[in-house]
Parts: structure tokens; C-alpha cells; sequence
């Protein structure tokens, strides 16, 4: 049976390489030719939205890349399947907007605002989601469309 | 008691008690919302709702893992803490921290990055906070008499755990990589580093409760934080299938995810048989109670409600959906609550000097709170395999299928009503006891010292 030695090591070398292997696999995964983030196509307009989305803590109540609140639906590609126009109709509603009766906070954004959250969902919609945008519906539009 | 220093511990696990009831009104206005009943909208949102819901969870569970560090280091160490002043110090800056954070949440101020919601201009405060607890608890450790494994790894998981805020702290204009550094904290805290706070926790309570030699305990709490980072660390891949990062994550996450439920099932098992092969056994069935059903519940809920969505074939479908909801209240109930609950059951007598160790209160109180966590994990479940089904394979609208599921969550409030009962009953039971007393040092003789 193990002592209390080798119990030790076994959670000593066990830690320290699990470690050394996920640095070196999120160095690998953000280095040069594997990177899918689309990190090159983020303007100061992306970046604004972003900051936008965070400070309304928009992720509390919808999902982006399959992360956030579940009481509201998946952003990922709705510009694609709402339309810019819609889309910036709700961000700059001074009421609450009221899908099936569930509302979202009526934020009243400038129009310059809405535009910049919405560049955040052009940019959002171009990254390379390992499939889970084109199995997963209705994330995206033609997904719909064939249906 | 052994040690004057251990009553500290009473007021953390107060205003963790505090805490977890704000938790269960936060959580009960979003279950009425998602029924329709949205009347508290315009005052407090769902996203609000929400913040505060998580936000409370981790700072309820934190002082509850502090209090448990301010109890166990001095017996542990065998010594007084080194200073008292400070501690209270400490533990009024926290709940003065948690309270502007929470306040705030309801005015707008946050960062909305899901779990690490409080904002940055707080963050340093935390940090500040954290480490001058972890200073406390450090200098009573290394100037005490024994240094022991126990003792050991507690504090290496509440060191760990500091240290890994702080990539949570960091900023990034994409989106991807603020997410993919996120799970470092929010994943290798709940899925890491906590286990050994828990698992730290939990050989003290069966050091205690089964008398069973500390040599034993210890190797088996060796192995079991060993299977934790083994699988936990390189397991953080199951949160990167989908948020726009290399493919190489499919395959280390779905494999280390894979072995995760190894660590938790080592604990059920490793407490079931501790408390089989202790021949004497504690008079305090309550705590004993809340002991083993943590490393049974954490088991279901984090082990294996965790591995029911992590392969990457599954999660596809699952990935943003109300599964994870059911796994995560089950997890954190099993592995932190309980733990939580379970070193206030036994630390409580101890301290005050009131042996409330067999009443009813306390058993209903158990009881009560799983039968409802399991109802309201149920509900999520069935919500969620629905909403699985309906939205992404039948492609229905999102709203449309929110509206189908909408009845599980009448279901959820029933059950959580049911949870919330057993809740205020453990805290009448806590209230019982009264306060600390140095007087408790004296009448109270542990059997097995």
C-alpha cells in the first residue's frame, strides 16, 4: 500500500505537471498559426462595445459563446439573424423591450453606442467556434433558413 | 475549544449565515422572473438578480472557509492565533467589501464578466483583505508548535486561491481571451484549489468525528488533492470547446474532465470508510451527518452531474443551456455548503459551550435542504434536457422554448421553498447556541484529545 510519502510525491509531481502542461498548451493555443480568436480584426469600435457590454452586464441575463445569464437568448451571430436595424431599435429603446412578455433593462444607449455594441457582435460573430455556430441552432441564419 | 483565538471563527460563520440568506432572496426573484412574475424589474433585474445571487455564493462560502481557517490553524498549530485585533479587523473590511460590491451591483456598477462581477477599483480591496488574513493564518501556522499535512493543505488552497484571482484581474480587448483567462480563476477555484480547502476541511472534521489516526487520514488526503489537480488543472479545457480558442482543448479538456469525478468519488469513498473504521464515535451526529453527506452529495452533483455534459460530443448541445445550472447548484451545495455547514455544526458546540448536538432542528435542517436542492437540481435537469431537445435539436426560438420549460420552474420554487426552510431552520439552530464563550474552553472535553 502507498505511504505517506509516496502520497505526497504523487500529489507534488502530479500538481506541478498538470501545471507546466497547461501553460504550455495555452501558449500553444494562443501562438501563431492556432489562434482562432480574430483578435486582428478588433477595431476601437469592438473594443468600445465590449466595454459597453461589460458595464451593462449584459452577460447576466443573455450568452455570448455559449457563456452567461440563460434568461436571454445567444448573441452570438444575431446581427446576422436579427438585422443591424432591429438590433439597434432595442439597444437605444427608451422602454423595455418585451419579447413573450420577458423583459430586457431599457438602457436608452446613443445611437454611436448601439453602433459600437453591435461592431462587438460583428466581430463576436467572425470567430472560429470549433463548430458549435454551425451544429448548434439557431445560432446561425442559414441554419434557420434550411428549415 | 482549545485556544481563546478559535471564537473568531463564530462571527465568520455569522455573517456567512447573513449572507446565505440574501443568496436564497436573490435566488428566489429569478425563479419567480422566470415564470413571468417580473414585478421587482425595474429596481432589481435579472441580471442584478443574478450578479448578486453568484457574487453572494463566493463571499458566503469564503467567509465560511476563513472561519473554518481561524478554527482549525490554532488547534492545528497548537497554538493562539497572532492576533485577534487583526482578524476582526479583517473580517469587517470583508463584509464592508461584500456589501459595497453587492450594493453596487444595484446601480449599475460592476464588470460583467460572468462570476467576477465585482469591479476593479474593489478587486484591490479584496486583494488587500485576502492577504492580510492569509498573514494571519501563515505566522500562526509557522510559529506553532506542529506543522501538519492537514493544516497544510487548508493553507495552500486559501493561498492558491489568492494567487488565482489575480488572472481575473487582468484586461484584454478580445472577448476570447478575457473568457479563457476568467475560467483560470472561476474553474481552478471551484475545480481546484477549493477541493483542497474542502478536502483540508474534511480530513480535520474526520480527524475528529471518527477518531481514526491522523497518519491515515492525512496519506488518503494526499491522494485525493492529487487525483483534484491531476484532473482539474488540464480539466479547465471543458470550458474552452466553444469560446474561440484551438481545437487542442477538445481533446485535453473532454479526457481531463473525464477523470474528475476520480477526485470526488476518492472522497465519498475515502469519508464512507473513515467513518466505518472509526471505532468511537463523536456525539455530534449533526456534524457527522453534514460531513459525510458533503462528500457523498459533492460526489453526485460535481462528479458526476459534471461529467454528464463535459465531454465535448455532449457539451456541443449542452454549452450555454440550463444543464449547467442543474450541475452547478448540486456541485456547490455537495462540495462547499455542505463542507461549510458541516465545520459549523462541529465547530459551534465547541465554541459556545451549548451541546445542541442531536436535536430535531438539526436533522430537519438536513434533511429539508437536500430534499429541496435535489427537487431544484431536478427541475434544472428536466429544464434543461428540454431545452437541449427543443431549441437545438428541434430548432425551435429561444423564447418560445423558454415558455415550454417555464413550468419546471414553478416546480423549482416549490423545492426551493422547501431548501429555504431547512436553511432558516439550521440558522435557528445556530442561533440557539448562542454566542462564544471562554467559559466553553473549560466545559467542553473532546472526547478523543
Amino acid at each position: 500500500m502507498l505511504s505517506k510519502q509516496q502520497a505526497r510525491a504523487f500529489f507534488l509531481i502530479g500538481t506541478v505537471v498538470t501545471f507546466l502542461a497547461f501553460i504550455g498548451l495555452t501558449i500553444y493555443s494562443f501562438s501563431d498559426g492556432n489562434d482562432q480568436t480574430n483578435y486582428e480584426n478588433i477595431t476601437p469600435a469592438v473594443v468600445r462595445g465590449k466595454f459597453i457590454w461589460e458595464e451593462n452586464n449584459c452577460m447576466g441575463c443573455h450568452t455570448i459563446l455559449g457563456e452567461g445569464g440563460y434568461y436571454a437568448p445567444e448573441l452570438t451571430k444575431v446581427v446576422e439573424r436579427r438585422g443591424e436595424g432591429l438590433i439597434k431599435a432595442i439597444l437605444m429603446s427608451p422602454v423595455p423591450w418585451e419579447p413573450n412578455g420577458r423583459k430586457m433593462v431599457a438602457y436608452g444607449f446613443t445611437s454611436e453606442e448601439a453602433d459600437d455594441v453591435i461592431a462587438f457582435f460583428n466581430w463576436i460573430g467572425e470567430i472560429d467556434l470549433n463548430g458549435f455556430d454551425r451544429i448548434v441552432s439557431p445560432l446561425a441564419k442559414d441554419q434557420i433558413t434550411k428549415n | 475549544m482549545k485556544y481563546k483565538s478559535q471564537k473568531v471563527a463564530y462571527w465568520f460563520f455569522a455573517l456567512s449565515m447573513l449572507l446565505l440568506i440574501l443568496q436564497l432572496v436573490y435566488g428566489f426573484i429569478m425563479g419567480f422572473a422566470r415564470i413571468g412574475m417580473d414585478g421587482l424589474h425595474e429596481f432589481i433585474p435579472f441580471n442584478t438578480a443574478r450578479a448578486v445571487h453568484t457574487n453572494l455564493l463566493v463571499v458566503w462560502l469564503l467567509s465560511g472557509f476563513m472561519g473554518a481557517a481561524y478554527y482549525i490553524i490554532p488547534e492545528e498549530a497548537q497554538r493562539e492565533l497572532v492576533s485577534v485585533k487583526l482578524a476582526y479587523v479583517q473580517l469587517i473590511s470583508l463584509a464592508l467589501v461584500g456589501v459595497t460590491a453587492i450594493v453596487g451591483f444595484h446601480f449599475n456598477w460592476w464588470e460583467g464578466r460572468k462570476f467576477l462581477e465585482i469591479p476593479h477599483q474593489l478587486d484591490y480591496l479584496v486583494v488587500a483583505n485576502v492577504l492580510l488574513f492569509l498573514a494571519l493564518i501563515l505566522l500562526t501556522l509557522f510559529r506553532g508548535k506542529r506543522k501538519t499535512t492537514t493544516a497544510l493543505v487548508l493553507t495552500m488552497g486559501l493561498v492558491f486561491a489568492a494567487l488565482l484571482y489575480l488572472p481575473g484581474m487582468l484586461p484584454f480587448d478580445s472577448q476570447v481571451t478575457d473568457s479563457f483567462f476568467r475560467w483560470w480563476v472561476v474553474h481552478l477555484w471551484v475545480e481546484g484549489v477549493w477541493e483542497l480547502i474542502m478536502g483540508g476541511i474534511l480530513a480535520f472534521l474526520l480527524i475528529k468525528l471518527t477518531g481514526v489516526d491522523r497518519e491515515v487520514i492525512e496519506k488518503w488526503l494526499y491522494v485525493i488533492v492529487g487525483l483534484t489537480f491531476l484532473s482539474g488543472v488540464l480539466g479547465t479545457g471543458h470550458h474552452y470547446y466553444y469560446i474561440g480558442v484551438n481545437k487542442i482543448w477538445l481533446v485535453v479538456g473532454g479526457i481531463f474532465s473525464a477523470l474528475e469525478p476520480l477526485a470526488f468519488l476518492a472522497m465519498a469513498l475515502f469519508a464512507v470508510n473513515m467513518y466505518r473504521k472509526g471505532e468511537k464515535k463523536h456525539p455530534n451526529k449533526i456534524a457527522l451527518f453534514w460531513t459525510i453527506g458533503a462528500a457523498i452529495v459533492s460526489f453526485v452533483g460535481a462528479g458526476l452531474l459534471g461529467f454528464a455534459h463535459t465531454l465535448p460530443q455532449t457539451n456541443l448541445y449542452t454549452h450555454g443551456t440550463l444543464v449547467t445550472a442543474m450541475h452547478a447548484h448540486l456541485a456547490f451545495w455537495g462540495a462547499y455548503a455542505m463542507i461549510v455547514l458541516a465545520i459549523i455544526s462541529y465547530s459551534l458546540p465547541n465554541m459556545t459551550g451549548r451541546k445542541l448536538y442531536d436535536g430535531v432542528r438539526g436533522r430537519v435542517a438536513f434533511w429539508t435542504t437536500n430534499i429541496g436542492m435535489i427537487g431544484m437540481t431536478m427541475a434544472f435537469g428536466i429544464a434543461g434536457v428540454a431545452q437541449v431537445y427543443l431549441e437545438r435539436k428541434y430548432k425551435m426560438e429561444f423564447m418560445e422554448v423558454q415558455d415550454q420549460v417555464s413550468i419546471h420552474f414553478v416546480v423549482l420554487i416549490i423545492c426551493a421553498s422547501l431548501f429555504a426552510f431547512g436553511v432558516i431552520t439550521y440558522i435557528a439552530d445556530f442561533y440557539k447556541h448562542g454566542r462564544p464563550n471562554d467559559e466553553a474552553m473549560e466545559t467542553i472535553k473532546d472526547p478523543f484529545q
